[in-house]
C-alpha cells in the first residue's frame, strides 16, 4: 500500500492509493461545487449539470460515453451534494488509461441545447420521484429550515419551477466558474501505476485552464425551529432533527462518530432499544454529516402516526440521559468494535477506499491509511465523549416532521 | 483466477459449502434456512418473517440485549431476509471472529426462545414495515406485480398483511418454526479467510447433531389477471411488468440472463437509452431477472408522471416486444466485459461470495466457481441469444400499474 500525489500546471491535484494485491482499480474526480454554490437563479445546477456530462463532449455523443463506460464493464456513476460532485468508476486494472480518459473526457462536457432540454424532462421526473417518497422532501426542507439564510441550507435538486426556468446559458457560465482544474482532485485506489495515472491525467486534463474560483465559508449558526407539514396521503410520520456538530476539519469528528453509534446506531443503540425493539418506531438512528466549515447532527425517525409524539419525547430523553449521565465504557467499546469492523469490511473493495480517500483530501488535505483510521477510532475516550455531548447538545434541535398528522408539538 | 470451493454434507443433510478467500481480512456466511413465505399457511401471510422477526430476541444463553451485544462487540454486520423459499441469515466480520459469531447464529436456528412477552414488540415491529411500504410506491408496484404474476404461493410478499399479521400468535409461531428451522433443506455458505478443515469441524460441532423434520409441500394456484390499476395518490405513475423466462438451474439460464442484460444492464442498454436518455420520460427504468427452483420471471419497472406515464409503458412494452427480433454482437460483448469485471470484483467481496454459494447450491446442488461461470459466459454468442429469444420472446405481459389514472394495455401489445 502506497501513497502518492502529484500535482499537475493547471491545479489539478492528483492522489492514489496503491494497491499492487488488489483486483481492480477505482477512480474518481472529486469537483468542489455543490449546491451551496448556488445562487436562487440557478438553483439545482450542479447536480443538473452532473447529468449533462453524461450527455457527450466535442468529441463523444452521450450514446458513446454510455457505450464506452459499458465496454469497459466499468462500474460507475456520479453524485452532487451540497458541496461536491462526484463521477466515478471502478473498472479491471487493464482499463486504467481508458477509464481516466473517458472520466477526463466527460467532465468537459458540450452542454449542447437539446441534450439540455431532453435531460431537464428527466431532472423534472426526478424531482418528482423524490417527492413521492419518503421522507418527502421533507431532509431538505429540514436543512433549509436549520441553516436558514446559509448556503448549506440550499436544496441539491432545486424546484420544479428553478429547473424549468434554467437556461443552458447559465449553466455554461456556471461550468466555466466552477469546473476550473484548481477546484477538482481525481482520486485513485486499487490496482494503480502511477505514474502511468498522472501521465494520462496529463494528457487529458493539463489543458484544462485554470480560472480563480473561491467559496465563502461562513459562519453556520443554528437555526431554532419546529416545522409541521401535513401530508395526508402518506402512511407513516417522518422526523428529522438537526443540531450542531463538528465541522469537517473538527478533530472531534472520532468522538461525535462513536457518540453516534452509542445513541443512534442501526441496531444496539439507545435509540434501538427505546424505540426499535419494542416496535414503537419502524427507524430510529442519529448520525454525522460533516461540511466545510460546517457540521451537523441528524435524527431521522419513521414511525405510525400514533405513536409519533410518545417517540419525540422518547428520543429528548435519551438525549437528555446521555447528556446528563454520560456515556459507559461498555457501550464505548461495543461501538468501537463495530466501527472498527465497518472500516475494515469497506476499504476491502477499492472503491470503499475511493470515497474515504477522496474525502480526507478535499476536506483535510490529508492522506489518511486505514490503520490510522482504526488508531484514532480505537484512541477515542469517555471524556472525549463527556466534551462532545456538552459542545454539541443533541436534545436541543430543530425539527421537521412529515405525515398524516394535523398536530403535533415540540415535546417541553 | 479463482479459488476452489468446498462443500460437505452432514448426515441430517445441512449443506456447508464454502470458498477461501486468502487475501481478505474478514469472513462471512449466509445462512439460508427453508422458512419461506411459500409455507407460510394461507390466512397467516407473514408467518416466516414473523418467526424470524422473534427468533433473533434471545436464543441459547443469550436473552434478546446479549445477543446483540455479543454480535456487536464480535463487529458482525448482519442481516436477515425472507424469501419465497427461505429466510436467510448473514453476517461478515473480521475473519477471527467467524466461529464465535456461527456459534451465535446456530443458537438462533435451533435454541431461540420466541419469548411470549415479546409478542407484540415483534407484531409492532411487522406492522411497521408492513405501513412503511405503504409510503414506498416504487416497491409497493413490485410487491403486487410479483402477487399477480408467480401462481400462489411463490408470488406471495414475505410482509404478510394486516389482518394476518395481527391474527397471529405463539401457536402459530412455534409449530412453524418446528417445521421450517431444519437442517435438511439448510444450507450455509462461507466465503473470506478461514481454514477449511477446521471450519467444517466447527460447523459440525455445532449443527452436526441437529434433528431433521419432514419439508412442507405447496399447493400451487394461478395467478389472477394479466392488468391491474391499483389506485394510488403520487405525482408519479409507478408501472410494472413481468413475463415468464426459465429458472437459474434451467440449461438456458445463460442466454435468458444475456438477453435481459441487453434490455437493462448497463446505461449502454436498451431501456435506459430508449425510455430515459433518448425520451427523457423517466429518472428510473430496469428489467431484472428472477427465479424460483422451477421458473423464473423478468420484472421490469418504470416510474413516470403522470404525462409521460402512457408512453413510458408504450415504450417499455415495444423494446420489450423488439427484443424477440434479436440482439447484436456488440451489445453483447458490452455484456459480456461489465459480467467479466463484475465477477473479478465478487473475490473482493466476502459476503457477495457467501451469499452466491448457498444460493447456486439451492438452485444446482453444487456451487459454480467464478472460472466456470466466467466459461459460460464466453461460451454465450448472439446467435445462441437470438435462438433463445425465437424460443421464448417476450409475452403474455402482467402488469400492474400504481397511480392516479389507469393506463391503456392494449390487447396482444404494439
Amino acid at each position: 500500500m502506497e501513497f502518492l500525489k502529484h500535482a499537475l500546471p493547471n491545479g489539478l491535484e492528483i492522489v492514489a492509493e496503491c494497491n499492487g494485491e488488489a483486483y481492480s482499480t477505482a477512480l474518481g474526480f472529486f469537483v468542489k461545487t455543490g449546491a451551496r454554490d448556488e445562487t436562487d437563479a440557478v438553483a439545482g445546477v450542479s447536480h443538473f449539470l452532473e447529468h449533462m456530462a453524461f450527455k457527450g463532449t466535442s468529441t463523444r455523443s452521450a450514446d458513446d460515453v454510455n457505450r464506452e463506460f459499458d465496454e469497459m464493464g466499468a462500474h460507475h456513476n456520479a453524485f452532487t451534494n451540497e458541496e461536491n460532485t462526484v463521477y466515478y468508476a471502478a473498472v479491471l486494472p487493464e482499463y486504467l488509461d481508458r477509464a481516466v480518459e473517458l472520466l477526463g473526457d466527460i467532465l468537459r462536457p458540450a452542454l449542447r441545447e437539446d441534450d439540455f432540454t431532453t435531460e431537464k424532462q428527466v431532472i423534472l421526473e426526478e424531482i418528482e420521484m423524490y417527492e413521492d417518497q419518503p421522507p418527502f422532501g421533507a431532509d431538505e426542507k429540514a436543512r433549509a429550515l436549520y441553516f436558514g439564510s446559509h448556503s448549506l441550507g440550499r436544496s441539491v435538486l432545486g424546484t420544479a419551477h428553478s429547473i424549468r426556468k434554467l437556461p443552458v446559458e447559465a449553466m455554461r457560465e456556471y461550468f466555466r466558474r466552477r469546473y476550473s482544474p484548481a477546484n477538482i482532485v481525481l482520486a485513485g485506489a486499487g490496482r494503480i501505476d502511477f505514474g502511468q495515472l498522472a501521465a494520462i491525467a496529463e494528457r487529458r486534463c493539463g489543458a484544462w485552464e485554470p480560472v480563480p474560483t473561491k467559496r465563502t465559508i461562513q459562519p453556520a449558526a443554528a437555526c431554532d425551529g419546529f416545522q409541521l407539514l401535513h401530508k395526508e396521503t402518506a402512511t407513516q410520520q417522518y422526523l428529522l432533527q438537526l443540531s450542531p456538530g463538528p465541522t469537517a476539519e473538527d478533530a472531534d469528528r472520532y468522538a461525535v462518530k462513536l457518540l453516534a453509534t452509542v445513541l443512534g446506531d442501526d441496531s444496539g443503540s439507545r435509540l434501538y432499544w427505546e424505540l426499535i425493539d419494542p416496535g414503537l418506531a419502524e427507524h430510529a438512528s442519529l448520525s454525522h454529516c460533516e461540511y466545510q466549515g460546517a457540521g451537523m447532527m441528524m435524527t431521522y425517525m419513521s414511525c405510525d402516526p400514533p405513536h409519533a409524539a410518545g417517540n419525540l419525547k422518547r428520543i429528548v430523553d435519551v438525549y437528555r440521559r446521555a447528556e446528563s449521565e454520560g456515556i459507559a465504557l461498555a457501550e464505548l467499546d461495543q461501538a468501537k468494535h463495530k466501527i472498527r469492523s465497518r472500516i475494515v469490511l469497506s476499504s476491502e473493495r477499492p472503491r470503499g477506499r475511493l470515497f474515504a480517500l477522496g474525502t480526507d483530501w478535499i476536506y483535510r488535505n490529508q492522506y489518511r491509511p486505514v490503520e490510522a483510521e482504526l488508531t484514532a477510532v480505537a484512541g477515542v475516550t469517555l471524556d472525549e465523549l463527556t466534551v462532545v455531548l456538552a459542545k454539541y447538545p443533541l436534545s436541543r434541535a430543530t425539527t421537521v416532521t412529515i405525515g398524516p398528522l394535523r398536530d403535533l408539538a415540540a415535546p417541553r | 483466477m479463482t479459488h476452489p470451493i468446498h462443500s460437505h454434507t452432514f448426515p441430517n443433510g445441512l449443506v456447508l459449502v464454502a470458498e477461501p478467500m486468502m487475501s481478505l481480512q474478514s469472513a462471512a456466511f449466509t445462512f439460508m434456512v427453508p422458512a419461506g413465505s411459500a409455507y407460510d399457511p394461507a390466512d397467516r401471510g407473514g408467518l416466516s418473517s414473523f418467526t424470524c422477526e422473534m427468533a433473533l430476541r434471545g436464543a441459547g444463553p443469550r436473552d434478546s440485549r446479549q445477543f446483540i451485544l455479543d454480535l456487536d462487540n464480535l463487529g458482525v454486520e448482519r442481516g436477515e431476509s425472507v424469501s419465497h423459499a427461505h429466510t436467510s441469515f448473514s453476517g461478515a466480520m473480521l475473519a477471527d471472529n467467524l466461529p464465535r459469531a456461527l456459534a451465535i447464529f446456530a443458537d438462533v436456528l435451533r435454541r431461540p426462545h420466541l419469548p411470549a412477552d415479546q409478542l407484540e414488540a415483534g407484531r409492532l415491529a411487522m406492522l411497521q414495515e408492513l405501513r412503511a411500504v405503504e409510503d414506498e410506491p416504487s416497491q409497493k408496484v413490485m410487491i403486487e406485480l410479483r402477487r399477480r404474476h408467480y401462481p400462489d404461493p411463490w408470488g406471495r410478499p414475505a410482509q404478510g398483511d394486516q389482518p394476518a399479521v395481527e391474527a397471529t400468535t405463539l401457536d402459530d409461531i412455534r409449530p412453524h418454526f418446528q417445521r421450517s428451522y431444519r437442517p435438511n433443506g439448510t444450507l450455509l455458505g462461507v466465503a473470506g479467510r478461514f481454514q477449511w478443515d477446521s471450519l467444517r469441524d466447527a460447523v459440525g460441532e455445532l449443527l452436526g447433531d441437529w434433528s431433521p423434520a419432514a419439508a412442507d409441500g405447496v399447493v400451487e394456484r394461478p395467478a389472477p389477471s394479466p392488468y391491474e390499476h391499483l389506485p394510488y395518490e403520487s405525482h408519479q405513475t409507478q408501472i410494472g411488468i413481468a413475463y415468464d423466462s426459465v429458472p437459474y438451474r434451467h440449461p438456458d439460464y445463460f442466454q435468458a440472463w444475456g438477453a435481459v442484460g441487453v434490455l437493462s444492464s448497463g446505461m449502454s442498454s436498451r431501456l435506459f437509452t430508449e425510455v430515459r436518455e433518448r425520451r427523457g420520460l423517466c429518472y428510473s427504468v430496469y428489467a431484472s431477472y428472477h427465479t424460483l427452483r422451477d421458473r423464473g420471471a423478468i420484472f421490469c419497472y418504470a416510474g413516470s408522471s403522470d404525462e409521460h406515464a402512457q408512453e413510458t409503458l408504450n415504450v417499455t412494452l415495444s423494446e420489450l416486444v423488439r427484443l424477440a427480433k434479436g440482439i447484436e454482437d456488440a451489445e453483447l460483448d458490452r455484456l459480456k466485459a461489465r459480467i467479466k469485471s463484475a465477477l473479478i470484483m465478487q473475490q473482493e467481496s466476502s459476503s457477495a461470495r457467501s451469499s452466491s454459494l448457498a444460493r447456486d447450491w439451492y438452485h444446482l446442488g453444487y456451487a459454480r466457481t467464478l472460472d466456470e461461470i466466467s466459461r459460460l459466459i464466453d461460451a454465450l454468442s448472439s446467435r445462441s441469444i437470438n435462438a433463445y429469444l425465437a424460443r421464448h420472446p417476450p409475452e403474455n405481459f402482467t402488469v400492474v400499474t400504481l397511480g392516479s389514472r389507469q393506463l391503456e394495455v392494449r390487447d396482444g401489445v404494439p
